[in-house]
């Protein structure tokens, strides 16, 4: 396996009490496989993303448990020199926002080329050639002419495959994207979606997509770990979700995707709102909005349960939900 | 183009005879300029460049488009928050662009705007009900001093909001709370016309659903009209009786939701909407999806004849020449059925690309 997070916990101090923004998830992701991360803003998607990387902002964020394994080792046990060597080399991460996180003073070619000089000590007109080859690779057209530009001479779209490349520079064996397509169009979003997961075959990379875009998900991903509160309320290959959701928090979210034979009717919602991560819910966090919900939920957090051999759901009610759907 | 109307009139047979807003050729050009003491013009971001269409009273008519298309200038135009280069916006018959004064004033009543970002349009320093109240400073005539608290705790309580939050301030209130306040701002004056500018692509997923169906029920309860503003197109579709489809500052297409979705002639409407990701993995397979190549030119220097020519697959010579006038092409004109609608295409032809789109 290439990576495995167990039981993970995050939280952050702050001034108004702990955040528990991770409490305990669990997936894993192979090489050439692509997980996605699905989960509201809130839900701890993206502080899992970090705590991989090792960006996580620490204080006020605190990893307080659990263990990440990248290919057999233990990140969190690493230190710090050893971990950098890792980061971009090994894993890299495709940011949502491209325009903030490109440096606006800096030429794309010297961004591009500084993964060449710092992780391979090449020389300044090597990198640069690299650069241009990158840039050719995720199909930037007149790459030469246009490695000294600077960021703000790209489309939002070209911007992001400026994000990709760097990401992919050192051909990393994992890859972390975050929204990497949530502020794009769409029909820029199928052209960046569509180089992204053909340079993931090609470098047989593990992909980790972290969105809250349904639609994506079901395009590109081969299983879903879907995250609500800081937990996951269910892990499932990609067909077996949308078929039949074993969480009625699932279930929920795909109820309220617009459908045709809908139309003119009220839309499922999912009512009220989710957590405050300073006031978790005591038993399963989803029980004040769920459907289901009976004394049981109120009081047990509910434990990932076998639903099958690949998947599994934390609902005390998996099997009713089952049947159901 | 009184005949152009015409046609779009007999093809679309709206629920009410009388549109209550018509717009006609609208442009907006922003300036671009040179120099500091002598500012010479260079040139125009052509952010509206023609642009026409009705809205019966009502009908919610979905505006779907990409960034930079010029959507949510007509937004502006609409409410006047911007002036028109040129066109006529008529709101019963009236022309609104020629109003000022006391006769802009009493129009401008009966069109208000929910805008996009509940975080930002909230004035954070001012409790829930001065925001909500402030339009009654402007139009005192709606609700005397006297009453205009309970007022406001009436509007709150229309938007599924607890009436007691009156005196709390913006940040005590999750993201879906507070596009309801705006929602609540936008009705305070008992508008007979909504504009809503991507209302809910703020929101979360699980609360974007309880939004638009607060949408709805307001539409039924004080019967009004949508111009609904946005880019998701599922959520456009659900909501919408017509759906237009702009391009760099121009509608391609405009038709009923069916119309639109299950029978598209235009080509930037089949790209964009088979570019949409559907929320089902066994689609994968047998789904054709349209990449369009490079990015959406630049408003200030569009290319000439159809402005969508140098993405498409389809583009000639004649599309570099002539403009494609937004009308039912003449192969559908005869026929009938539901792809004769606008479409501003020298080659127009239908192409189903949403899958599974029964027609029961």
């Amino acid at each position: 396996m290439l990576l495995e997070v167990r039981d993970l916990q995050v939280e952050f101090r702050t001034r108004d009490g702990v955040a528990k923004a991770v409490n305990g998830v669990t997936y894993e992701v192979d090489a050439g496989e692509t997980l996605a991360v699905l989960g509201e803003s809130g839900s701890g998607k993206s502080v899992t993303a970090q705590a991989i990387m090792g960006i996580l902002d620490m204080p006020p964020g605190k990893i307080t448990g659990g263990e990440i394994l990248f290919q057999g080792k233990d990140l969190l046990k690493m230190k710090e020199d050893e971990r950098r060597k890792v980061r971009g080399a090994e894993m890299a991460m495709i940011f949502q926002d491209a325009l903030s996180s490109l440096n606006p003073v800096l030429s794309v070619g010297d961004q591009l080329g500084e993964m060449f000089i710092v992780h391979r000590g090449m020389s300044k007109k090597d990198a640069r050639a690299k650069s241009i080859e990158l840039m050719d690779r995720v199909r930037i057209p007149a790459a030469k002419e246009r490695v000294s530009q600077y960021p703000h001479q790209f489309s939002g779209g070209m911007r992001q495959r400026i994000m990709i490349a760097m990401a992919l520079a050192l051909e990393p064996a994992l890859i972390i994207a975050d929204e990497p397509t949530t502020a794009l169009d769409v029909t820029v979003q199928a052209q960046v979606m569509d180089l992204l997961a053909e340079l993931q075959r090609e470098l047989n990379m593990g992909l980790i997509l972290i969105t809250h875009d349904l639609g994506v998900v079901a395009d590109v991903a081969d299983k879903i770990a879907v995250m609500y509160a800081g937990r996951i309320v269910e892990r499932a290959p990609v067909h077996d979700i949308y078929k039949a959701p074993a969480h009625p928090y699932t279930k929920g979210l795909l109820e309220s995707i617009p459908r045709l034979d809908q139309k003119g009717q009220e839309l499922y919602a999912i009512k009220g709102l989710p957590p405050n991560l300073m006031a978790i819910p005591p038993g399963c966090a989803f029980n004040p909005r769920c459907p289901r919900a009976q004394d049981v939920c109120r009081t047990d957090v509910p434990p990932l349960a076998q639903v099958s051999e690949d998947r599994q759901s934390a609902c005390h009610f998996w099997k009713e939900t089952l049947r159901d759907a | 183009m009184p005949e152009l109307t015409k046609e779009i009139a007999d093809a679309h047979p709206t629920p009410t005879a009388e549109p209550i807003l018509e717009v006609r050729g609208l442009v907006k050009h922003f300036p671009l300029t040179q120099g500091i003491l002598f500012k010479k013009q260079i040139g125009a971001v052509k952010a509206v460049d023609g642009v026409d269409f009705d809205l019966g009273a009502g009908e919610t008519l979905g505006i779907v488009g990409e960034s930079g298309c010029g959507k949510s200038t007509v937004a502006k135009l609409l409410v006047n928050l911007e002036q028109p280069t040129a066109g006529e916006i008529r709101y019963k018959g009236e022309d609104i662009t020629k109003l000022s004064g006391r006769a802009l004033k009493a129009v401008r009543r009966n069109i208000q705007m929910v805008f996009q970002d509940p975080y930002t349009s909230l004035n954070p320093r001012m409790t829930v009900g001065d925001i909500i109240g402030e339009p009654y400073e402007i139009h005192p005539e709606v609700a005397p001093k006297g009453s205009r608290r309970q007022k406001v705790q009436e509007l709150l309580d229309v938007v599924g909001l607890n009436p007691e939050y009156i005196n709390r301030y913006p940040h005590q209130f999750s993201g879906g709370q507070r596009q309801r306040i705006g929602i609540a701002r936008g009705l305070a004056l008992r508008p007979e016309i909504i504009v809503a500018d991507e209302p809910v692509s703020a929101l979360d997923v699980s609360v974007q659903a309880q939004v638009v169906n607060l949408l709805e029920k307001l539409q039924d309860e004080f019967g009004l009209s949508y111009v609904f503003i946005a880019h998701d197109l599922s959520i456009v579709r659900h909501i919408s009786d017509r759906v237009g489809v702009m391009y760099l500052g121009r509608l391609v297409e405009i038709g009923s939701d069916r119309e639109i979705y299950d029978h598209p002639t235009h080509p930037y409407t089949q790209a964009l909407l088979s570019a949409v990701p559907v929320p089902d993995p066994d689609a994968r397979l047998h789904r054709e999806r349209i990449i369009l190549s490079g990015d959406v030119p630049s408003p200030a220097n569009p290319p000439s004849g159809c402005r969508f020519r140098t993405r498409c697959w389809k583009a000639q010579e004649r599309c570099e020449l002539e403009v494609p006038e937004l009308a039912v092409p003449a192969v559908f004109r005869l026929e009938g059925g539901p792809t004769a609608h606008p479409s501003a295409c020298h080659f127009a032809e239908e192409k189903q690309v949403v899958p599974e789109s029964d027609e029961s």
